[in-house]
């Protein structure tokens, strides 16, 4: 077979190449509907980058992603592949809305942000928990149960929504306002506090949540004998279970920390935007943390600026979407089916291509 | 509960079971071949938007249905060569198909027909009637029952005849023929059947193949049929929900058709029984009847009621030693 990559192109040069293969493809599907490739990116990357509220709104996005990305990446690590982010943060999301309803007027926001937190969490870990329970010990496969959970998850969301939370005599599909100590500060209100002026903008402090997330994630893979035991059984079960890790126990693991990370996104979306529990707060990020995980190699450093990126498409798509006519925000939908096809499920088509390529240029070591 | 409800119930949930059974054998065929499909909800979709495209530029059924077709075969194809000729995870490059079929049928339909997503109308001329028009009162001299079975079984169109055909049709294939044969030993061992002498990488590319014409019928079903345009995320989850009923009838056509007929009845169910009280239990959310086919699934997988055991090499890429 072919020479496996030398690390730092396995590490860089190999994503950076899946990912233009897939900006080409986009670019081919932009000028096949008419428009110019090179404009639209340029006024993707002014949208997403170009001004403050632009930068912030990409922040936004990515921190949503960071969560759902991390998720996938953990369960990895795991040997798992947890499809279910977009179910498990629905529930997550639910567990923090439910506690904001029913706690919000009686608890300070110093105690009511982390019980929402924690609520957000445990919904989110026990949604996962029960999919892994069923892997674990009744032979399930966890890709499908997975899959059948996030329909479940969002059969219930809708019918508490429409059943229960929903106030009377209102017809949107949504609960009442949480009270204020529910309400996570907005970026523009924190950073005021130190005085520095930001724009207005759904950024908001689970940002931090987010980056704490990412070392923490680290520290726990790489850093503890708990991570130690879980990338054991992902990387080979039967050696593990030979030296005394029980691949069960660290199934239900690595699903329960994937799970609390995806349950996180209701603190992005619901504590700190909407204030109240509305039915498409994920809308489609535990999928897009698939394609966030596989772009950064499962690694919270990759899944940070991977986050980025996508939180730059979506910011960017958006604007675009407002700016040139016939452009549909749903390209930002495609290109990121092409970087799961092409950094995911394509890698080993296109790995043997630069690994020629390198050998085509002199001074590479390999190995 | 009089004859014309029943009647009416009877149909519609033969009607929407058509695309799922549609579904499930595409998702059989290529599972039974080793190939994990969760990509049956993109191929649909994509099909669906090549169905409703044709359709509406040429105003030809046969080349709607044949545009369905080969979209849907093509995106199969992508699922081999990512995951059958090289050694590509399955269920990422499935994951892929979805979300570009999800995107990019939305910005061709808007680029190309400018209404948000959707494709024109299609003319009845190019839509597939029913079979037999008017023939809903055509076994009504058969006592009680005569009018029910009229409504319920002579009021479709040839699709969904053809797709209830296809079950015992693939029944025979899978379990009746040489080919069927090795079709199921590739999803079991490839490794002996490498052995034998037959080529695996063939086998997974002609099953990968008969699961694209059935995604595209599917997915044209659902335009050329169902409705009469494509309209953005029209399948709506039902590529999941015939993965499901796949799973459901334990990897084989008959079981699929049973788990099909239930989901479609459920479906059917949903829309008729908002806010209608049952007896003993009362109102039942029609969300709960909407996640009932998930649900029993995750039972079924979980070994409570029997056990369904998938092919044994699926998911597994195959890598021919040397």
């Amino acid at each position: 077979m072919n020479a496996p990559l030398p690390r730092w192109a396995d590490l860089v040069l190999l994503p950076a190449v899946c990912l233009l293969v897939a900006l080409l493809v986009a670019a081919a599907v932009v000028a096949l509907v008419g428009q110019s490739p090179l404009e639209v990116m340029m006024a993707l990357v002014h949208g997403a980058f170009g001004t403050l509220r632009g930068l912030s709104y990409t922040l936004y996005y990515a921190t949503t992603f960071i969560f759902t990305g991390l998720a996938v990446a953990v369960a990895f690590h795991g040997g798992l592949f947890n499809i279910g982010g977009e179910g498990q943060a629905v529930m997550g999301g639910l567990g923090t809305g439910l506690a904001a309803l029913y706690l919000s007027a009686s608890l300070p926001a110093w105690a009511m942000l982390p019980v929402m937190l924690l609520a957000g969490m445990l919904f989110g870990m026990l949604w996962a928990a029960v999919p892994a329970y069923l892997q674990a010990y009744r032979g399930s496969h966890v890709v499908i149960t997975t899959i059948m959970f996030n329909f479940i998850a969002s059969s219930i969301l809708v019918y508490l929504l429409v059943n229960h939370l929903r106030p009377k005599g209102n017809m949107a599909l949504e609960s009442a306002l949480f009270a204020d100590s529910a309400k996570l500060p907005g970026m523009q209100q924190a950073l005021a506090w130190i005085g520095v002026e930001w724009p207005n903008s759904p950024l908001n402090l689970s940002l931090l949540l987010a980056l704490l997330a990412c070392v923490a994630v680290y520290f726990f893979l790489w850093r503890s004998r708990a991570g130690y035991r879980l990338r054991a059984v992902g990387s080979s079960p039967s050696a593990a279970e030979y030296a005394g890790i029980s691949s069960k126990h660290q199934t239900l693991i690595a699903m329960a920390v994937s799970g609390a990370l995806a349950g996180m996104v209701g603190m992005n979306e619901i504590a700190g935007v909407s204030g109240k529990l509305i039915l498409e707060f994920v809308g489609g990020a535990g999928f897009t943390g698939i394609a966030v995980a596989l772009m950064g190699r499962n690694h919270p450093l990759g899944i940070l600026f991977s986050s980025l990126l996508f939180g730059a498409l979506f910011q960017g798509g958006a604007e675009v979407a407002f700016d040139v006519p016939g452009f549909s925000r749903d390209m930002v939908v495609m290109l990121q089916g092409l970087i799961v096809l092409f950094s995911g499920a394509m890698t080993y088509v296109i790995a043997p291509m630069v690994s020629a390529a390198l050998r085509l240029v002199p001074g590479v070591r390999h190995g | 509960m009089d004859e014309a409800f029943l009647g009416a119930m009877l149909a519609s949930t033969l009607r929407l079971a058509t695309p799922l059974i549609l579904c499930a054998l595409a998702g059989l065929f290529s599972e039974r071949s080793g190939v994990v499909d969760i990509g049956l909800e993109g191929k649909m979709l994509f099909a669906a938007f090549a169905a409703g495209a044709a359709g509406a530029l040429t105003g030809s059924t046969s080349l709607a249905l044949l545009a369905a077709m080969v979209v849907a075969v093509l995106l199969s194809w992508m699922h081999g060569l990512a995951c059958v000729s090289f050694r590509g995870d399955q269920v990422v490059s499935g994951v892929a198909i979805n979300l570009i079929a999800a995107g990019m049928t939305v910005v061709l339909g808007i680029a190309w027909f400018a209404q948000g997503g959707q494709t024109p109308p299609l003319s009845n001329l190019v839509r597939i009637q029913p079979l037999f028009p008017g023939a809903g009162n055509g076994l009504a001299f058969i006592p009680l029952v005569g009018r029910v079975l009229g409504e319920g079984f002579l009021t479709h169109s040839a699709l969904v005849y053809f797709a209830y055909a296809l079950v015992p049709a693939s029944w025979w294939l899978l379990y009746q023929t040489r080919f069927g044969l090795r079709l199921r030993a590739v999803g079991e061992n490839p490794q002996m059947v490498d052995a034998a002498g037959v080529s695996v990488l063939r086998l997974r590319y002609t099953a990968l193949t008969l699961n694209g014409m059935l995604c595209g019928l599917a997915g044209s079903y659902l335009v050329l049929a169902q409705s009469a345009n494509f309209s953005a995320n029209m399948t709506a989850g039902r590529g999941f929900m015939a993965l499901a009923a796949l799973i459901f009838g334990r990897w084989n056509p008959f079981g699929a058709l049973w788990a099909c007929l239930l989901f479609g009845f459920l479906d059917a169910a949903a829309i008729r029984m908002q806010g209608v009280a049952l007896p003993l239990v009362g109102e039942v959310p029609v969300q709960f009847i909407q996640a009932l086919p998930y649900v029993l699934t995750v039972v079924l997988l979980a070994g409570f009621i029997g056990k369904a055991v998938a092919p044994k090499a699926s998911g597994r890429p195959y890598i021919k030693e040397r």
